[in-house]
């Protein structure tokens, strides 16, 4: 089985592997000791201390607060919601729903026709990184994407600590 | 005449196992399985974990001998379609029909084929018309449970000793299948009636020799006759290869070696499934949808189908602590008069062809990770229609758009537990297909459906942008065809192809790209031409602030001038329809009719010499925010035209400088410009809550298009549980609600519906 160190990992999320690197890497069986790696690669890259629970997106973490508290956090530090909220919700929203908004980002005829769909992106408020795009029709509801049972993966899948809030 | 029958009954030996019949034996198997949550009931491995080596010789083989089968098959007879995409595939079932090992390509079909034998099994064709050593049997009935018309089944039973052993089945992506238009995806059908020709797991030959009925009557039930004809040469060759090699095996290894083999690998393979969830996922849930446009109010269709809606498909996976995987489609609306339909086998069996190429990559392919998993599809929906008279023939368009999402949704547990060379950021919507039919240059009675859509862009990684015009999430072996192939067998000449710029999502790592090519009429006697693609919807998201591939339209011209322009050495259209804001095709030529426009659905419209039609291959989504992506790789993009300079600029923020047409990316100028954009994205955003507010208001006055309404009113009528989290969502009154008799469209065919039944 493949085993990959820190270094090696950062390579993976900074992008900077060759193909025949990944190639490998998509091969191989894959090694259970990554999400370990990887949520510490991670932890060392943010400003903050608060412990990460969860990649949640990208910029987005599920982390751990003092006072028990499991939220959504971008890198940037800003901090959105409860993880069981929809943290879009929390966020800054630019709507295209015109020919004139859409053709910013497509030429017209390759571009959804707001009568039929709009394309809805999100905002963190604190970097303003576009953290998710929805293509969906009017009055589509905003989709809680993911609710990942934290507990169940640490305690009975991975069988590892949770990350606590140093003392 | 039915008391002769049960006689005869009486004395026929049953072919299944221990005296049983093949109905018991699917039965019990039923049973067992679900009772002990193990295959077959098999709680432990004794072969596999007592002569491991034995076994895997065993499954080596059969694995081998499948794909050797479908690869030789495919080059000693097959139509150009099967031999140049690989648009085949074949598998090995248990005498039930699970799935023991299958070959490379189409896999969608191990499920499709499974689904014709348990028919067989279900409607006792044991007993009539009998399943004998050496009989030959053909489906294609898309109620059964096939995809479409054009994926014709040979299904070939294999005994030892007069104790059925198994099933051969091999599948071919046919020409065409004497629909109401041409080609094998056609538009024009809106009821089964329309389809085509199809055949319900016949019985077609006896004795290894298919019946000179059969043959006089599917030859003259189709176009493209040749190909249909050796189209069933390659399946059968498949299958014979497949029962030799099971023969082979069972001499070598004995019966009851084998007999165990063939449960315990099933076993093996849900086993490596559930292992797999729990390698690669995390529990939880994921949810997503798609959508897909269904423009047919002006097309030249019955009444009850001329109605502008919208294909709606939530899902919601579940991944449970035991790490079974449950796909949920609550909320789906309802199926209709088009030929987008589907039954529940399709979608779930397509999701494999995914699922085999990310969260089990590996070869054990068969049907124990459907023992492993678990999907609700509401009767009634798109893909579970409550009526025999739906049609089905093209039926990819809605399930390329309803899978995409799925890939994306799991992509989160893979980015989630870091293994972000997995994460794909979804499909491209394989299309548009480019169809027609008539009598071609060599005065036959033809047909085309243009493959080049085997080719379309991938989605973008979380490392890595799309692979660019190379692939359809149906077919794990991508090939746009070759050109000279294509001309020799269609009454077309191309005049390009090309990259098509910005198709791709634009992303940190952008969805591949896709392309088009420009078809000119040639030779034909007599022929027809339509297309069949998405276009005014993208059919799925980006991932994590990636943009959705772009989405679709047509271009096609009739009556030119080009013949005159080529006599007088004057320039032609050629290559791709670069950027539609500033087209270029019109101005190389003149025609008397111009389709310039989102209609990329149409019916047939004759077709002439020096006509000339577009094919647009779509692209995949994309991954994350432009304005992080390397300003290097925008440079790359723009010099080597995968994007228009206006939106390098706008989408990436990057600022060039160019000297002789090479474009210069200034980093810092860049990196100032790319942070100016930030301050303009928090000015013109507001607060999603207080965006809601003005949301909802629209709702509450019912603001929307017809065929927004009409969509959110389909799936009202069917699923309580949607039209509560949609009116919960948006705190909407109990009062309010839209249904599909109030909008003015036709409702021919809406059975299912809550409202009515309440009253």
């Amino acid at each position: 089985m493949a085993k990959y160190d820190k270094k090696r990992i950062g390579e993976l999320i900074d992008g900077t592997l060759e193909f025949y690197q990944l190639k490998e890497m998509m091969s191989s069986h894959k090694d259970a000791e990554r999400f370990e790696i990887y949520r510490e690669v991670l932890q060392d890259r943010v400003s903050w201390d608060d412990p990460i629970l969860l990649p949640y997106g990208l910029h987005l973490y599920i982390v751990q607060k003092a006072n028990g508290d499991r939220i959504v956090k971008c890198d940037c530090g800003h901090e959105f919601c409860d993880y069981k909220e929809n943290w879009k919700l929390h966020a800054r929203i630019f709507v295209r729903d015109t020919e004139e908004k859409m053709n910013e980002i497509y030429p017209k005829l390759m571009s959804p026709d707001p009568q039929w769909q709009v394309i809805r992106e999100y905002y963190c408020p604190g970097c303003a990184s576009q953290l998710e795009v929805e293509a969906v029709p009017p009055w589509y509801p905003i989709i809680l994407d993911f609710e990942p049972d934290i507990d169940t993966f640490y305690n009975e899948w991975i069988k590892m600590p949770v990350p606590k809030v140093k003392a | 005449m039915a008391k002769i029958l049960t006689d005869d009954q009486q004395k026929r030996k049953t072919i299944g196992w221990d005296g049983k019949t093949l109905k018991q034996m699917r039965k019990e198997m039923d049973e067992v399985s679900r009772e002990t949550g193990h295959y077959a009931g098999l709680r432990t491995l004794p072969f596999k974990e007592t002569d491991p080596i034995r076994f895997e010789k065993i499954y080596s083989k059969l694995r081998g001998g499948v794909v050797h089968a479908r690869e030789t098959a495919k080059k000693v007879a097959a139509s150009p379609i099967v031999e140049q995409e690989g648009e085949l595939c074949f598998s090995l079932y248990t005498p039930e029909a699970d799935s023991i090992v299958t070959s490379t390509g189409i896999i969608i079909h191990v499920g499709t084929m499974g689904a014709a034998i348990k028919f067989m099994i279900e409607n006792d064709y044991e007993d009539n018309p009998g399943i004998n050593d050496k009989d030959i049997f053909c489906n294609n009935d898309n109620h059964v449970g096939n995809v479409h018309t054009c994926d014709v089944h040979t299904l070939v039973p294999i005994f030892w000793e007069g104790e059925i052993i198994g099933w051969a089945g091999g599948v071919t992506h046919v020409i065409d299948t004497g629909a109401s238009a041409p080609g094998s995806m056609p538009m024009g059908p809106v009821q089964r009636y329309d389809d085509g020709y199809q055949v319900t797991c016949r019985k077609i030959g006896t004795n290894d020799t298919l019946s000179k009925d059969w043959i006089l009557e599917s030859t003259r039930s189709v176009r493209a006759v040749k190909y249909w004809t050796l189209d069933e040469k390659t399946r059968i060759a498949g299958c014979h290869m497949i029962r030799d090699l099971v023969l082979d095996v069972i001499k070598e290894e004995g019966v009851d070696a084998y007999k165990q083999f063939m449960r315990e690998i099933i076993e093996d393979g849900r086993r490596g499934f559930v292992n797999q969830v729990k390698t690669m996922l995390i529990p939880g849930k994921y949810r997503q949808a798609s959508f897909v446009d269904i423009p047919f109010k002006d097309l030249d269709l019955p009444s009850f189908a001329k109605l502008n809606t919208i294909i709606h498909t939530p899902s919601e996976i579940t991944v449970h602590k035991d790490a079974k995987l449950e796909i949920d489609f609550e909320g789906a609306n309802r199926w209709g008069w088009h030929p987008f339909n589907a039954t529940p086998v399709s979608i779930t069996s397509g999701i494999w062809v995914m699922l085999s190429q990310t969260l089990v990559p590996n070869d054990r392919i068969n049907d124990g990770a459907y023992y492993a998993s678990k999907f609700g599809i509401p009767y009634g929906s798109w893909f579970n229609p409550d009526d025999i008279r739906s049609a089905h023939s093209n039926t990819w368009h809605a399930l390329v758009a309803a899978w995409s999402p799925l890939w994306r949704g799991l992509s989160r547990a893979y980015f989630g537990r870091g293994y972000l060379e997995e994460v794909n950021a979804g499909n491209a919507h394989t299309s548009n297909w480019l169809m027609g039919g008539g009598y071609d240059q060599y005065g036959q009675l033809s047909a085309m459906n243009s493959f080049e859509t085997s080719s379309c862009g991938v989605g973008a990684s979380a490392v890595q942008d799309g692979i660019s015009h190379s692939a359809a999430l149906w077919n794990p072996e991508g090939d746009m065809g070759d050109m000279e192939i294509w001309e020799l067998l269609e009454p077309l000449i191309f005049l390009g192809r090309q990259i098509l710029p910005g198709s791709g999502g634009a992303g940190k790592y952008r969805g591949g790209n896709g392309w088009q090519s420009l078809r000119l009429g040639w030779g034909a006697k007599e022929w027809t031409m339509f297309v069949a693609g998405a276009g005014v919807i993208a059919t799925d998201c980006g991932l994590m602030g990636g943009y959705p591939a772009s989405a679709g339209y047509r271009f096609q011209a009739n009556k030119t001038n080009i013949k005159e322009r080529i006599a007088k050495g004057l320039p032609i259209p050629l290559g791709g329809d670069v950027d539609p804001d500033n087209p270029t095709y019109e101005e190389n030529m003149e025609a008397e009719v111009i389709y310039r426009d989102r209609q990329a659905v149409s019916t047939q419209d004759t077709f002439g010499d020096y006509d000339v039609i577009m094919n647009y291959l779509r692209g995949g989504p994309g991954f994350g925010d432009p304005l992080e992506r390397n300003p290097k790789q925008v440079e790359t993009d723009l010099n080597e035209k995968y994007i228009l300079l206006r939106y390098a600029e706008q989408i990436y923020g990057c600022v060039f400088t160019e000297e002789n047409g090479v474009y210069t990316v200034d980093l810092k100028a860049t990196e100032a410009n790319r942070e100016e954009i930030r301050k303009q994205r928090l000015e013109r955003s507001q607060p999603t809550k207080e965006w809601m507010q003005g949301e909802r208001a629209k709702i509450i006055n019912e603001d929307a298009s017809i065929q927004v309404r009409h969509m959110y009113a389909q799936s009202f009528a069917l699923s309580e549980k949607f039209t509560d989290e949609f009116k919960g969502f948006w705190d909407i009154p109990e009062e309010w609600m839209i249904y599909e008799d109030d909008l003015g469209v036709p409702t021919l065919g809406a059975h299912i519906n809550r409202f009515k039944q309440k009253k």
